[in-house]
């Protein structure tokens, strides 16, 4: 296993306020990496670190032996790493099949030359993106919708549309911020099942996840993020099972019984 | 809200529809993008030929007009309204680009329209004795010139400024007005305030065919709008049609998530102001060439604004729309004028009031049809749809600024502190 992802010493301060502090972990090729911690722990800021919504204070992020540290957000989803937010973000007045034709134009290069004179390649790009957009659809299940617009989409059903989208760039790392958020447990069930077919098809998955049955369960390897210090790291049975993580989470005093942090956590 | 102007705009709506074609509810495979397409099926099937036939149809109306086919505007005073309309239709196609599409305010539109006018103006001239002369080139070598500059100025003035959102690249951007104002004003090359006079007209000689465009609103200046507003309509048409102008709608509805779907925000959003400009650029020539004098007065701030509310009342993202626009603002006025003929309604004089019939209609519109007469399919969807009920977040900055501040992350003290 080679590391596809490398985060090194990253420190986020927001003025007097440290988000991120020291943070360092590697996620390997093909593997599903689960990311939790409290409410506030800087999971979300460590996303946006690492696809350069905001650089981080101090340390590197090192993207297939490549460093990403302060590059532009559409440089680092060229080079092949997506995400999604944790509150919905989609195009709301695009339809579905629009929302990951954004996507996959990342992979495309038509600009306005070809789009005026409708070149050949406006043309191949324009049939290609929406052949594989619609594909996506299918791909997480959604493609009946296809020309419904994103915000008459159910709540669930927009989330599979964030995914079908960022898996349009292309990526070979998909970060998914709580993708279960909201969803009640038949749709999270799919949602388990559409992430191991993402991974399964080679592509590396970083998840943040509340739900510690679908993070549990997905995961091959976990990290704790508490007060945005990296309090552990292993696979799903050790972290569960680890005292500093089960006082994270209950507090000083709870009974380290280990099956506390199998409930949903909140 | 069952006044008679909605209830109008709701008859006018439904009768607009079959034109429209409704997209189908239940999806078929192929008519995704139609669904936001302009224009009948009809008019779709024609392919480029519809171009031509728009062509050959706009061409008709001086003659009708010769003939007196347009009831109030007539003879030399309805060619030169139809002039100015149709300038106005390049420079409502242009800002209905920057504001329509990419969803950027731009409130100095008309700096652009300037820089075309004084471009052509300051090459062509042959200069009083004693003024600047900068060169003396023909008209049509200008052209170029023009439509560059403009470009230029869209990507000077674009790219320090587009970092900015609404309200503030709303006010640079009508800075950005102002100080073209003071620089033509202040400027020796350009005259100042004098202005510059004896700007040449443009003429034309294919073979034995010679026409020299004079002072004289001919039916011919419209002729030569004619093909700048065909090409101006392909141009719009075709980006909206393609992944540049995806990428302006998916920055206008969510600049955070365009940006983290790999959508070069900057570069975009200078890409639109420059089209924008493209379009003035050429305006500009024309508008040059036919007045022949220019000075800074030409161009006012009222003159943005007024783009502006061509854009907004005739339909933000459409093409029909800026033509609409464009026939409210520049030729409806004219009509009034003509119509008033000193008759007054209950001592209001139509002449003198005409304005503040428009600023009426304006407030109407803005109220009953908040994306503008013929918006957009999508446009009017994004106007009308209230965004927070749907669960999907719309074009707001509170909640821009939470998703990419620390929200989740810091606990509510101080975490907006970046």
């Amino acid at each position: 296993m080679t590391a596809l992802l490398e985060v090194e010493d990253v420190t986020m301060e927001f003025g007097g306020l440290r988000a991120l502090s020291e943070v360092t972990f590697a996620i390997d090729k093909g593997e599903i990496f689960g990311l939790i911690g409290p409410n506030g722990a800087g999971k979300t800021t460590l996303f946006n670190s690492i696809t350069g919504v905001y650089p981080p204070t101090r340390g590197r992020i090192v993207f297939a032996g490549r460093p990403i540290t302060g590059l532009r957000p559409d440089r680092i989803v060229q080079l092949g790493i997506c995400r999604t937010f944790q509150q919905i973000r989609l195009f709301p007045f695009m339809t579905a099949l629009e929302n990951v034709m954004v996507g996959v134009d990342a992979r495309h290069r038509t600009s306005v030359p070809g789009a005026l004179l409708h070149l050949p390649r406006f043309k191949r790009e324009e049939a290609e993106g929406e052949a594989r957009a619609l594909e996506l659809l299918h791909y997480v299940g959604i493609g009946r919708f296809a020309n419904e617009l994103a915000a008459n989409l159910s709540y669930g059903d927009q989330r599979r549309l964030e995914i079908a989208r960022a898996l349009g760039t292309g990526p070979s790392l998909l970060l998914l911020d709580e993708p279960a958020a909201g969803m009640n447990p038949a749709e999270k069930n799919a949602l388990r099942d559409l992430i191991r077919k993402i991974r399964d098809s080679g592509i590396t998955v970083l998840l943040i996840e509340h739900d510690m049955r679908v993070v549990m369960g997905l995961s091959d390897r976990v990290a704790v993020l508490d007060h945005g210090v990296l309090i552990a790291e292993g696979r799903p049975e050790s972290v569960q099972r680890d005292p500093k993580v089960i006082q994270a989470y209950l507090g000083t005093g709870a009974a380290g019984d280990g099956e506390a942090a199998t409930g949903e956590a909140g | 809200m069952s006044s008679p102007v909605y209830r109008f705009f709701e008859w006018l709506d439904a009768r607009l529809e079959p034109v429209r074609e409704r997209a189908p509810r239940v999806p078929v495979p192929e008519p995704v993008r139609q669904r936001w397409q302009q224009g009948g099926r009809l008019w779709r099937r024609l392919g480029p030929l519809r171009y031509l036939v728009a062509a050959g149809l706009m061409a008709l109306i001086p003659p009708l007009m010769e003939r007196g086919w347009f009831p109030i505007l007539n003879g030399t005073y309805g060619q030169t309204v139809l002039f100015n309309t149709g300038y106005w239709i390049l420079l409502t196609l242009g800002l209905g680009v920057v504001v329509g599409l990419a969803g950027l305010l731009d409130l100095g539109y008309v700096a652009f329209f300037l820089l075309g006018s004084y471009t052509t103006a300051l090459m062509t001239h042959s200069g009083a004795p004693g003024q600047f002369h900068f060169v003396e080139w023909p008209t049509w070598a200008a052209l170029p010139f023009a439509l560059i500059v403009a470009m230029v100025a869209g990507v000077a003035i674009g790219l320090p400024t587009l970092r900015l959102r609404g309200d503030y690249l709303a006010i640079v951007t009508l800075g950005f007005h102002e100080i073209m104002l003071e620089v033509m004003n202040n400027l020796g090359i350009t005259n100042g305030p004098r202005g510059i006079p004896a700007i040449p007209t443009p003429s034309i000689s294919i073979g034995s065919f010679h026409y020299d465009f004079g002072l004289n609103p001919a039916p011919y200046w419209w002729f030569l709008l004619i093909p700048a507003i065909i090409l101006a309509v392909i141009m719009v048409q075709r980006l909206d049609g393609s992944r540049v102008g995806r990428y302006w709608t998916a920055i206008r509805e969510d600049e955070v998530a365009a940006s983290a779907m790999g959508v070069p925000i900057v570069k975009m959003k200078v890409l639109a102001f420059v089209i924008g400009a493209s379009t003035s650029g050429i305006a500009g020539w024309i508008y040059a060439t036919n007045v022949t004098f220019i000075d800074p007065t030409s161009f006012p701030l009222l003159l943005s604004v007024l783009v502006l509310c061509s854009v907004v009342i005739g339909g933000l993202g459409s093409i029909g729309g800026a033509v609409l626009g464009a026939i409210l603002v520049q030729a409806v006025p004219e009509a009034v004028r003509q119509l008033s003929g000193g008759n007054t309604l209950f001592g209001f004089d139509p002449l003198t009031g005409r304005i503040a019939i428009f600023g009426a209609v304006l407030i109407i519109v803005m109220i009953y049809r908040p994306g503008g007469l013929l918006a957009a399919r999508r446009r009017r969807t994004e106007m009308v749809t209230p965004g927070p009920e749907s669960g999907v977040v719309v074009d707001d900055a509170s909640a821009t600024e939470q998703e990419v501040a620390p929200a989740d992350d810091v606990h509510s003290a101080g975490g907006r502190s970046t």
